[in-house]
């Protein structure tokens, strides 16, 4: 860390007590950056904006909702009906939820293409995986709150999920309900957790970032940083790139809560929650349709189950069971193609997903589950044992300096590519 | 992007450049788009609509006697009303004149001189004064006594001694006809 120099009075006091001020300029400011990151790696910085935008939106909703099971629904229609700028507010966050899920999808896949995941970044994607399933937990326990009908059978079904394990799978869900049915005391206990969890995400969120500043970025070559002319200042150029992708996000983010708010929810949750009656065709929120699709492929409860969880965790695994020592997918031939049908199976499951079950709709499911899991378990291992990488370029500055005679320094031509 | 050597070395350096304007626009707009967004959050926190709707409220004082005094309720806060006496009424005229800390005549605070019609919040700290039931006291000026720090009011509602600095404030209000008032 280089030492940190002030002529400001005030900030060289605090900087003595607590050295905030070396800490940003370290970590925000100079913070070495490859000079070759492209836009995928601007999701990163949207998913923690979104986050604000949640945590905001979220503490502004809880000044006017009401969790009770005879209010809730009322307290929510009343947000959107009577609170100034109250429909605002909630379409900000119902809507941020599912943008929240666009990016961190996107970031995951970005870490997958380009082996992010690979060693020395074990952990930060561990960490980041944890981020995901609370931001999951969140989402659903949110989901909850406006007790509708989708948030009544979601929080049922979801629970439920529980019963399957042996012998005690019905205490637990006694346990997790608080009582006989999904009811008061569950609408309270989410409540409660659906608050907790983002501060909980906010914490993760840190620790991601202290690995990352540890490890330090990768980048679409997925060669390591070999010199100071590898990189750039993290200040100002991707300052002004991640807010110039906040910029572009926003407008895709604003067109749904203005134009179409509505477009990724439920008809169904604007009837309030009743017990007596399950609607006819009850589907979760689409960021969890394709596990939803690999829970219902396996026609056993306790196996569903298993394989819906499985479906994420085998994710923790990643980074031993792709055994190429290549990190970037753009020099692995092979396993650029299976990248994209891999993820092509995603899109399979969830539209599967989403599905009314039918004999076609279940078989392709199952087909879908058995080709997500044999991309990890079979074809990750083995690619990296028969594939032949293209060659890897001598360093991430090489085929931008066009041969590398410059000894300018970094700052030589910063705009050239950032 | 244009010529880079016009970026190497920007040509002024008394904030004419390219970059400082670019630098200052980009900086306006976020501080500006930023406090726009934020103005819906603060907005969220005024009165809602349903709540504003409650904001009027009639009252039927037929039933309430000379001498007599009753608090209801109007947007969660009391509201004396009281029938004043004709001592209370000639008590209250003959004070216009003394040393009020805020002063206001009698007939400005009335619409009709039988009936007194204030907020029941001490000006002080927002306690509801005393005076309202005939065993309260009313401090030595025959109108309302705060119990939370000794305020006392005539019966104008005046403040006449204590740390209040104002009169108990006078809602909006009319008649509507000879028995019902709409207050707000
Ligand atoms: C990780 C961040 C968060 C996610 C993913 C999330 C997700 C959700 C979702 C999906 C809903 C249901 C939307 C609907 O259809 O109405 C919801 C509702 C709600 N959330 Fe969050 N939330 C987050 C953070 C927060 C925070 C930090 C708070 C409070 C401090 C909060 C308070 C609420 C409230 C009061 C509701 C019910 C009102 C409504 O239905 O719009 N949320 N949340
Ligand atoms: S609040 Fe009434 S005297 Fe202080």
């Amino acid at each position: 860390m280089s030492a940190y120099k002030t002529n400001n009075k005030v900030v060289a006091w605090i900087e003595e007590r607590l050295p905030i001020f070396s800490m940003l300029q370290h970590s925000a400011v100079e913070y070495p950056t490859p000079r070759n990151l492209n836009y995928w790696w601007n999701f990163g910085s949207l998913a923690g904006f979104m986050l604000v935008v949640m945590i905001l939106t979220g503490v502004f909703l809880v000044m006017n909702y009401t969790p009770n099971t005879h209010m809730a629904f009322e307290s929510v229609d009343r947000i959107m009906r009577d609170v100034n700028y109250g429909w605002l507010l909630r379409y900000l966050h119902s809507n941020g939820a599912s943008m929240f899920f666009i990016l961190v999808y996107i970031h995951i896949m970005r870490g997958m293409y380009y082996g992010s995941y690979k060693a020395p970044r074990e952990l930060l994607w561990w960490v980041g995986i944890a981020i995901y399933l609370a931001m999951m937990a969140t989402g659903f326990l949110g989901y909850v709150l406006p007790w509708g009908q989708m948030s009544f059978w979601g929080a049922t079904v979801i629970t439920n999920l529980f019963s399957a394990i042996p012998v005690v799978g019905p205490h637990i869900v006694t346990w997790l309900w608080g009582g006989f049915s999904v009811g008061n005391p569950t609408l309270n206990r989410f409540f409660s957790l659906h608050y907790l969890f983002p501060f909980v995400i906010f914490a993760l969120v840190f620790v991601h970032l202290w690995a990352l500043h540890t490890v330090k970025s990768n980048n679409p070559l997925g060669i390591d940083v070999k010199s100071p002319q590898d990189t750039i200042p993290f200040h100002p150029y991707y300052t002004i790139k991640d807010l110039f992708g906040i910029g572009v996000f926003l407008m895709f983010y604003l067109s749904f809560v203005f134009f179409a708010p509505n477009f990724f929810g439920e008809p169904d949750n604007y009837i309030p929650a009743n017990p007596m009656m399950t609607p006819p065709h009850i589907v979760p929120e689409w960021y969890y349709l394709p596990f939803y699709a690999i829970l219902r492929s396996i026609p056993d409860k306790l196996g569903g189950v298993v394989a819906m969880f499985s479906a994420i965790l085998v994710l923790l695994f990643l980074p031993w069971l792709d055994s190429s020592k290549v990190r970037s997918g753009k020099f692995r031939p092979i396993f650029k193609q299976l990248f994209w049908l891999f993820l092509a199976d995603c899109f399979v499951l969830g539209w599967v997903g989403a599905q009314v079950p039918s004999p076609n709709v279940t078989l392709i499911g199952r087909f879908a589950t058995v080709y997500y899991f044999a991309h990890f378990l079979v074809i990750l291992p083995l690619l990296g044992k028969f594939e032949k990488a293209r060659p890897l370029p001598a360093s991430i500055s090489a085929p931008v300096l066009k041969g590398g005679g410059m000894a300018a320094g970094a700052h030589a031509q910063p705009m050239e590519k950032a | 992007m244009a010529d880079p050597a016009s970026h190497a070395q920007p040509s002024t350096t008394d904030g004419q450049s390219r970059r400082d304007f670019l630098l200052y626009a980009t900086s306006t707009v976020g501080v500006v788009g930023t406090g726009l967004a934020l103005w819906p959050f603060v907005q969220s926190m005024n009165p809602a609509a349903d709540t504003l709707a409650l904001a009027t409220t009639e009252v039927d004082i037929s039933k309430v006697q000379v001498g007599q005094a009753i608090t209801v309720a109007w947007r969660g806060k009391p509201v004396f009303i009281r029938h004043r006496t004709p001592e209370e009424i000639s008590e209250a005229r003959a004070a216009d004149n003394a040393d009020l800390r805020d002063p206001q005549k009698d007939a400005q605070r009335v619409e009709k001189p039988e009936w007194l019609v204030v907020i029941g919040i001490c000006t002080h700290l927002g306690c509801v004064p005393l005076g309202q039931k005939p065993t309260d006291p009313r401090g030595e000026f025959g109108g309302w006594f705060c119990p939370c720090h000794g305020s006392q009011y005539d019966t104008s509602g005046r403040i006449r001694k204590g740390p209040a600095p104002r009169n108990l404030e006078v809602p909006k209000y009319a008649f509507i006809n000879d028995h019902t008032i709409r207050i707000g």
